[in-house]
């Protein structure tokens, strides 16, 4: 962690804002992005993660402020432009074709080729072993690369996006609500790749609206509300009842939840 | 509640070991296809007794050679998530273009092919672009791209020559090696069509594309899941295009070579003749959505059609038959696709 916190961050964002005509979507958000770490994202609906993921995966530019990638400001584009420099994002639609096999799915788009002029051809052989392998490192046992991923769980199909982008080069890792269509389980199971993108040196911005997916995977946790910076603090100075009511607006959260006390009381008591 | 039974086991080599040969020969587009073709060899062998025979061979082969050889473009198309209903009648105006720049021109044939293949590809291009540009679905641009060709080629043939076709071809210049090269026929007392040969190039051709390189990789990608496919980067609008332009050269090429072997071409030629293709492309597999099926799968439905195409009149039956025994293949075949279809993209959440 020492060597993480000595070299330069891999991301950082400072005052950043971004408006849509007279609407305010991001106002002056600022943060770092270490490798090796997890930081989570999160915050209501409407509060401000899609702009947040849309600038930094390259979909929108931010109006004022910086950001900086490796120590260079850069104010990105286009995805492949995020991506050239290492930013991949997996969205929430997962980017994985189901019909299409587990390896044909993990290099579409950068396809490692053999061969020579009009005979250069998709390189199968590298690509299995290559699929392989790399699911494996994240602790994922693939038992037919040829299997379509449709047939895979939800989980399973995340952690192929997950594992795909990793053996791509990134350097700084975006999750769009990837627990959020799963079932408890599942979500456990994709929390675990998370921890394995993080560890092999990759800095994982996670984006959840769920404090509980969120807490046991994060080292640093950023509350964003109406386009700003609530929290932005490390595991260590926060707790997770205090992300729950940062969240939601504490007193608000203590309102709904006497109301909705007294209203599922209430349903109780009459026959379903 | 149900005990699920396919649970693998833990290890691994169990659990390898538990995708049979036959779940896997299930999950191929073209399974359906083989047994179907089987099936009807086997019905008309026993019927009538040319069909079995090599100069059957001959005859069968010819109706499904330049049928494959369309239903192989068609079937990447398809594959790739479009449709394309202007494929049938390019063949009749690549014919007559051929024909125009032949006899009127007075063109070698030898050129007058590239500039044919290059005219294809141009509205081949124009359906892509149209279809990309708008977001438009592929069957109403390409509709509309049918009907144009259509009248084109009715117009501009009696504009021309006065009448409703173009004759005179074997005068021309290179006409005879260009017979011989697209037109011959070979394996003599039996005469089988060389087409047969250029169909098993084009088949070979598009399975190595589709399983062996990127591009094939991209079609597959684009037509199951184009969103998918742009956001990893696969440059989904020139995949499409290419496509599209793929299937208009391979009209061209059929109407090239139907121009060769008649000597004249009818103002007509083709047209009701894309749905054939695309009933090749579904008996053989491929799902109407996109994103599956094969060109050997394509090319097995084009044998299929191209032995019910013979063998109906062998067997003294009238040949509108054909048009019912085409519709019923079609409905078998989107049945078993359909199932293939739920098992393939069924997820186990």
């Amino acid at each position: 962690m020492n060597a993480a916190d000595a070299a330069e961050p891999l991301l950082e964002m400072r005052n950043v804002s971004k408006y849509f005509g007279n609407v305010t979507a991001l106002k002056e958000v600022s943060t770092t992005i270490a490798a090796g770490q997890v930081t989570c994202v999160l915050g209501d609906n409407g509060a401000g993660k899609s702009t947040f993921i849309k600038i930094l995966s390259g979909v929108h530019a931010y109006d004022e402020g910086q950001v900086f990638v490796g120590g260079r400001l850069v104010r990105l584009s286009s995805p492949r432009e995020a991506r050239a420099i290492g930013i991949a994002t997996v969205f929430q639609d997962l980017a994985t074709v189901p019909l299409m096999s587990v390896w044909r799915n993990f290099f579409l788009g950068s396809e490692p080729t053999v061969g020579w002029g009009p005979f250069r051809r998709f390189d199968v052989g590298t690509a299995k072993r290559v699929v392989r392998e790399e699911l494996g490192k994240m602790g994922i046992d693939v038992r037919d690369p040829d299997q379509p991923v449709g047939t895979l769980s939800g989980g399973e199909r995340q952690a192929v996006a997950i594992a795909r982008a990793v053996y791509f080069g990134a350097k700084v890792l975006i999750l769009d609500e990837p627990t959020s269509a799963l079932g408890v389980k599942q979500a456990g199971v994709v929390l675990r790749y998370v921890v394995a993108a993080a560890e092999r040196g990759v800095g994982v911005i996670f984006i959840t609206h769920n404090p509980h997916h969120a807490f046991p995977v994060g080292d640093r946790f950023m509350i964003l509300k109406r386009g700003r910076t609530l929290t932005d603090k490390p595991k260590d100075e926060i707790t997770r009842d205090e992300i729950v009511r940062a969240m939601s607006g504490g007193a608000e959260l203590d309102q709904l939840a006497h109301e909705l006390g007294d209203r599922t009381a209430v349903e109780r008591g009459s026959p379903a | 509640m149900a005990v699920d039974t396919s649970t693998p086991a833990p290890t691994e080599d169990e659990r390898s070991a538990q995708v049979s040969i036959g779940t896997r020969l299930l999950q191929r587009p073209e399974i359906g296809a083989l047994m179907g073709a089987v099936l009807v060899f086997a019905f008309f062998t026993l019927i009538t007794d040319q069909f079995g025979s090599l100069a059957g061979a001959a005859r069968w082969t010819d109706f499904a050679a330049t049928l494959g050889i369309m239903a192989v473009a068609v079937s990447m198309l398809m594959i790739g998530g479009e449709f394309d209903l202007s494929a049938g009648v390019m063949v009749g105006s690549s014919g007559l273009v051929f024909g125009f720049l032949i006899t009127e021109l007075g063109l070698n044939a030898w050129l007058a092919i590239p500039v044919v293949l290059a005219l294809a590809a141009v509205v081949g291009m124009a359906n892509g672009l149209l279809v990309m540009r708008t977001g438009l679905p592929s069957f109403i641009v390409t509709l509309g791209t049918f009907f144009v060709l259509r009248g084109a080629n009715a117009g501009v043939t009696l504009l021309l020559t006065g009448t409703v076709r173009v004759d005179g071809l074997p005068a021309a210049d290179g006409f005879s090696s260009a017979e011989m090269v697209f037109a011959s026929t070979f394996g003599a007392p039996y005469n089988f069509r060389v087409t047969v040969l250029w169909w098993i190039l084009a088949a070979a051709v598009a399975t190595w594309v589709l399983t062996r390189t990127r591009i094939g990789n991209w079609i597959y990608a684009v037509g199951g899941d184009a969103n998918a496919a742009r956001n990893v980067g696969v440059p989904v609008a020139a995949t499409k295009i290419g496509l599209f332009m793929t299937t208009a050269m391979a009209g061209a090429l059929v109407g090239i070579m139907t121009a060769l072997r008649l000597g004249s071409v009818q103002a007509n030629e083709g047209v009701g003749r894309e749905f054939e293709f695309i009933i090749a492309a579904v008996v053989g597999g491929c799902l109407l959505t996109g994103g599956f099926g094969s060109a050997v799968g394509a090319s097995i439905g084009a044998l299929i059609m191209g032995m019910a195409l013979a063998g109906i009149p062998f067997a003294g039956w009238d040949s509108n038959w054909r048009f019912l025994f085409l519709g019923v293949i079609l409905l078998l075949a989107v049945l078993v696709n359909n199932a293939v279809r739920k098992r393939a993209e069924g997820a186990r959440r």
